[in-house]
């Protein structure tokens, strides 16, 4: 490098420096494990005996023959096709609701931000109690309207609805995102909007959408890559159960790896699941094209 | 006249339309509220009022000993200090580390430093659950599982989200203090101590209550790791409280509650931060 002249190197020294603890995170933590992986998911490994060569078969043979695997990838993604949506609608609502400054709003802000802290096995054992059948809160109500509820999570038709329908209570933390993004809206736009003639309906579908359209792609992207990862919330309230209806992806690949010592089986669903949301993250990323608009940019057309 | 007729209409529209307003946030605040309420008032009940009929609302009066009597049922102080361990050492580890890989991200040039950065934001996209295995495997050839070295050791090797978002703050920063300092002679050590580390303390403090919050929730990576139950933190206990026991929903939402109200208070206190941390990262680019 003898175009670099020394306080150059000194400054590429010097980063290379402050970067190193990401640096070795990377390759110790992340890339070495996942070539690591690759390589036990071509096993049959319990950990206590020496891993044996199975070529593919993890892949080819065991995977798609697997029932439960199958069963994981279905509630997975029936889980994402519903809680996504719902979540970025419910989120823009609730941002919308609290977006105007008025009397006690930073009360209602807190109010719907605060569960969002909660998460993990705190919050799955609150609903566990609200849906619970004879005692919960949720059938008690119903019971007051003369409905008498069903048994949500002990219910193998219920469960998870019941587990899509309980998610709401964190709908705080997209709020906020929400409400960042729509107050990074010029009031002009409104104005010019509201001189032109166009009525709030007009103005919503043509101003504030089409202007939130980044905050809503980087909901998206953080709401699938998410919802694929659910764990805590079915390992705590349902196991999995009742008859694998609330089996997620993650929890089986645990099951799997912790409970049945299937390192190489459970490292062939970690790849699996890599691919998947890999996958899905590019489709989402190359979409963006389409529909979100950045308000810097200046099209040809 | 016929103008204030119309000014009436349009201030009586506004009346009403913010009446519906303030309707729909109190009907999404009660939804928001009940399972909270809920929460505190089982948590309040003899164990024989928990399913009576008709419903008891509010406990009167109140079993405040559930309490005592959840709390000492496990070891619920232990797991509280491990927890609390685990969680000093992520925030410092975090802290330190990020705001280190941050400013470099931020403010030196080196060849292959864009590359990098690209590398470093895609990991952003990659779950946990990926790498959970292969990771368990290499702490546990060193010897370390059941320790809590495997859930603080990456700590010091910063996280992606971090290291973005304090690198978004250093750009913010204008660079005049560092370059008279760099004339003055300082070295990098002097520099980040002396001149970022200050000016970098509210980004800083973001990443330490988050990385808190994530620690003290953080359920997955303790379960693989943590098998005596003299090492549990208090999730996990949390967690097995709920699985060992005939189910008492009264102690339940009393550990609950307690096990939650340390993240709850800390909301309440750094409010600002939590809502700008996490518009940080999603609206700016």
């Amino acid at each position: 490098m003898s175009h670099m002249t020394r306080a150059h190197r000194r400054e590429a020294l010097a980063f290379y420096l402050c970067i190193s603890p990401w640096l070795i995170g990377f390759i110790f933590l992340t890339v070495g494990p996942m070539l690591y992986s690759l390589y036990i998911s071509f096993t049959r490994w319990d950990l206590l005996t020496d891993p044996v060569w199975v070529g593919l078969r993890n892949y080819t043979v065991k995977m798609p023959g697997d029932e439960r695997f199958w069963q994981s990838l279905k509630v997975t993604i029936l889980y994402t096709l519903a809680y996504v949506p719902l979540e970025l609608i419910g989120g823009l609502a609730l941002a919308l609701l609290v977006q105007r400054r008025i009397r006690g709003i930073r009360l209602f802000r807190t109010l719907f931000y605060l569960p969002s802290v909660l998460a993990g096995v705190a919050f799955a054992v609150v609903w566990l109690w609200m849906l619970d059948p004879r005692g919960g809160l949720v059938n008690l109500i119903l019971a007051q309207f003369g409905i008498v509820g069903p048994r949500w999570l002990l219910d193998p038709d219920w469960a998870l609805p019941a587990l899509v329908m309980m998610s709401f209570w964190g709908w705080g933390r997209v709020m906020v995102i929400y409400l960042a993004g729509l107050q990074a809206i010029p009031g002009e736009l409104y104005e010019a909007a509201a001189i032109d003639g166009a009525s709030s309906w007009t103005r919503f579908w043509r101003v504030t959408i089409p202007l939130l359209t980044p905050t809503i792609f980087f909901n998206l992207i953080l709401s699938i890559i998410s919802t694929f990862q659910s764990f805590t919330n079915a390992f705590v309230a349902t196991n999995g159960g009742p008859l694998d209806s609330t089996l997620f992806y993650v929890l089986y690949l645990y099951k799997q790896a912790f409970e049945f010592r299937a390192m190489g089986y459970a490292s062939a669903l970690a790849w699996v699941l890599f691919v998947i949301i890999l996958v899905l993250t590019l489709v989402v990323l190359r979409s963006q094209r389409f529909w979100v608009f950045y308000a810097g940019e200046r099209s040809d057309g | 006249m016929d103008n204030d007729r119309s000014d009436l209409h349009i201030m009586r529209l506004r009346g009403r339309r913010l009446a519906l307003r303030y309707l729909l946030l109190l009907g999404a605040a009660v939804l928001f509220l009940a399972p909270l309420y809920w929460m505190i008032a089982s948590s309040l009940k003899p164990e024989y009022d928990v399913f009576a009929r008709p419903p008891i609302w509010w406990p009167s009066p109140p079993r405040w000993q559930n309490y005592v009597e959840a709390l000492t049922k496990l070891p619920f102080q232990r797991y509280a200090i491990n927890t609390l361990i685990i969680a000093v050492f992520s925030v410092v580890g975090y802290t330190l580390s990020c705001t280190v890989v941050a400013y470099g991200f931020a403010r030196l040039r080196a060849p292959g430093k864009d590359t990098l950065f690209v590398l470093m934001l895609a990991t952003l996209m990659l779950p946990y659950p990926v790498v959970m295995i292969p990771q368990y495997v290499i702490f546990s050839e060193l010897d370390l599982v059941n320790t809590f070295w495997p859930l603080i050791l990456p700590a010091f090797l910063g996280s992606p989200f971090y290291i973005f978002l304090l690198r978004q703050f250093f750009l913010q920063i204008p660079p005049d203090l560092e370059d008279a300092a760099h004339i003055d002679g300082a070295n990098l050590v002097q520099i980040l101590w002396y001149i970022m580390l200050p000016l970098a303390r509210p980004a800083m403090a973001t990443v330490a209550i988050f990385s808190f919050q994530f620690a003290w929730n953080d359920f997955l990576a303790p379960l693989i790791y943590l098998q005596d139950q003299s090492k549990y933190t208090l999730m996990l206990g949390l967690s097995f409280f709920r699985s060992s026991f005939q189910v008492n929903w009264a102690y339940l939402m009393a550990a609950s509650l307690t096990v939650a109200l340390p993240v709850i208070i800390l909301f309440f206190i750094a409010q600002r931060e939590f809502i700008e941390g996490i518009t940080l990262g999603g609206v700016k680019q």
